[in-house]
């Protein structure tokens, strides 16, 4: 910055406005290293993307040198660690979507049933307190949920359906599901209130009531935002590990019943790495492989609901 | 009855939606419930099996084979230890991104760029970040199953959450503050460090308090980094009794945290295990608990007293 200082003294007169131009000078100097350290800042985000890429795209690139594309999606067998190795991703993709299902079946209708009642009917005073309890419920870590699952959900279920295994799908999923109302509630409450008033008192003065209101105003116009709602439901249901991998049992099964144990893609992960496979085996680079798998149902995912976000948007 | 035609139609067709309005209302409630009591039991569940677990010894011990004498203290300085690591580097860099698009971003590609991929990263599963981190800092950076791999890990994972918090915070500081300062002659940055960041102190925080108690509960990812289930040792002090005082070997030593001891616990069949996993479920909670109820009085005293 001196140097900067000097070669601009040489050439302004000197006196004290040339001093007060050096000075604005070194200020912009400063303005200008600073926007660019923040810049870097805001780039990591950007880095932390690419490199989520790479390194999945890398050691995925070697998985499929060893294992054809075709036998990745249509093998139906997942014994990457036995010497009669197969890869068959469907095993666990039907893991993650039984369990997905169970979660959102609970989740999604719940989830809305809160939002509305929330938004549309509750007194202050209760979604004061509501609110709050909710969101604790979602800042819960998910091994605790996991081992409420195993040693809470799961003997009560097995009371109630005879020769349910210890691990089940059912489990995992229904506690799983009770985790992502709150993040599912909370979206769409937030979307139907910023439903603006008029829309309400329209329907209000056409003699609706609250509910014929809610459903067929306030939702409608809202859809978009509960949409997004969903989406984020369904991928944190996609991406979740623990619970799983504690209370599903972490056995490749082919199966779309939710009553059987099942190892998830995320389960599937986990058991791998707790495991001690050397770095560069053909183990170690399976896992990329499956979470190549999970991004891009997330990103499919994502990309449906920005289609349905556009396609829904109401402007006001 | 299509139409109403005299004024008892009206009269029953107002009390049969009215009387919708009541049943949704009830079910509201319901699932209200249903999320509230779910919360309650697990709590309940816990305290129950694990409380009693809990003595001096219980935080004093490190984890044995035999249950009755486990502990979790390696867990709880390894998880104090690596949150310290997320909150140094992901507090600056998420205020200084939350800044930058807030304040000095012009509305161009790049910006779109960081703003689009910002929301996409809060939608990646935490177990992919397990992944980058053990592909890229394990590996590719030789970092190796350490403290500093697994700090790293968390404050990228939680990064989005206090840019988002951060961004929010600024934007409720009315225009005409900044044009205040701007007109007496202040630079970019005066404006930031001497009205902006002041202003937005208590949003970052909240924002920055969620999302330590996220890192603070996430086990997937750092599993997948591979640390260790069973650890019978603590990493080296910070402080040191010579000069200069200061050690960083710490960052570099193997560890465990509180939710890979209780994942270890749970997943043992003998029951007494389990008490344990209860106990430390239990602590774990309890941490979660206290942090997010800050976040939510620190933004509750926030929402009575600022008026601009």
């Amino acid at each position: 910055m001196s140097a900067v200082a000097t070669s601009v003294s040489t050439i302004m007169p000197s006196g004290p406005q040339s001093a007060r131009l050096v000075r604005r000078l070194g200020r912009n100097v400063k303005e200008r290293l600073i926007e660019g350290m923040l810049f870097l800042a805001a780039l990591v985000s950007v880095l932390t993307t690419v490199g989520i890429l790479y390194v999945l795209l890398k050691e995925s690139y070697v998985f499929f040198q060893h294992v054809s594309i075709v036998d990745f999606l249509t093998d139906t067998q997942w014994t990457p660690l036995f010497d009669d190795a197969h890869f068959g991703i469907m095993v666990l993709l039907s893991g993650t979507l039984t369990s997905s299902m169970v979660a959102l079946s609970i989740a999604i209708p719940l989830g809305t049933i809160i939002a509305v009642y929330l938004s549309e009917f509750a007194p202050f005073a209760v979604r004061e307190i509501a609110k709050p309890f909710l969101e604790l419920l979602g800042g819960v870590p998910t091994i605790v949920y996991g081992y409420f699952a195993l040693l809470f959900v799961t003997p009560i279920l097995q009371a109630l359906i005879p020769g349910l295994p210890g691990f089940s799908l059912l489990a995992a999923g229904i506690v799983m599901g009770i985790m992502i109302i709150p993040y599912v509630s909370s979206i769409a409450e937030d979307a139907m209130r910023a439903v603006p008033m008029h829309l309400r008192e329209g329907s209000y003065a056409m003699g609706a009531t609250r509910f014929q209101t809610a459903t067929r105003v306030v939702v409608p116009a809202a859809f978009s935002g509960i949409a997004s709602a969903y989406i984020l439901g369904i991928s944190r249901a996609v991406g979740e590990t623990m619970i799983l991998a504690v209370a599903a049992g972490m056995q490749p099964n082919l199966t779309f019943n939710p009553l059987e144990p099942a190892a998830t893609i995320t389960a599937y992960i986990v058991q791998v790495a707790l495991g001690d496979l050397p770095h560069g085996s053909i183990g170690y680079q399976t896992i990329f492989a499956a979470g190549l798998t999970l991004m891009l149902l997330t990103l499919v995912f994502n990309v449906i609901g920005h289609l349905l976000r556009k396609k829904y948007r109401e402007a006001y | 009855m299509a139409y109403a035609r005299t004024l008892e139609d009206i009269r029953a067709l107002i009390v049969k939606h009215k009387r919708w309005d009541l049943i949704f209302a009830l079910i509201g409630v319901l699932a209200l419930m249903i999320g509230i009591l779910t919360f309650v039991a697990l709590f309940v569940d816990m305290a129950i099996k694990g409380v009693p677990r809990l003595s001096l010894d219980f935080f004093s011990n490190f984890p044995s084979r035999r249950p009755g004498e486990a502990g979790i203290l390696s867990a709880w300085v390894g998880s104090m230890l690596v949150m310290l690591v997320t909150a140094v580097v992901a507090v600056p860099l998420g205020v200084a991104s939350g800044i930058y698009l807030e304040e000095y971003a012009r509305k161009n590609i790049v910006t779109d760029i960081i703003e689009i991929n910002i929301t996409n990263l809060a939608g990646v599963p935490s177990i992919v970040y397990g992944l980058l981190a053990l592909g890229l800092f394990v590996y590719q950076f030789g970092l190796g199953q350490s403290i500093l791999s697994a700090g790293l890990t968390l404050a990228l994972l939680i990064l989005p959450v206090v840019i988002v918090a951060t961004r929010e915070a600024i934007r409720s500081i009315p225009i005409g503050i900044r044009e205040g300062a701007y007109a007496l002659g202040a630079t970019k940055w005066q404006v930031s460090r001497d009205h902006i960041i002041p202003y937005s102190t208590a949003g970052i925080l909240t924002g920055v308090i969620i999302g330590m108690s996220r890192a603070i509960g996430e086990t997937a990812p750092i599993i997948t980094i591979g640390a260790l289930t069973f650890i019978a040792f603590l990493p080296p002090s910070p402080v040191t009794a010579e000069p200069p005082y200061l050690s960083f070997e710490w960052l570099t030593s193997p560890f465990t945290v509180m939710p890979i001891q209780m994942f270890n616990w749970t997943s043992r069949p003998e029951a007494a295990f389990q008490v344990n996993a209860a106990a430390a479920g239990f602590v774990l909670v309890l941490m979660t608990l206290a942090m997010n109820g800050l976040a939510i009085y620190i933004r509750y005293r926030l929402r009575k007293n600022i008026k601009w």
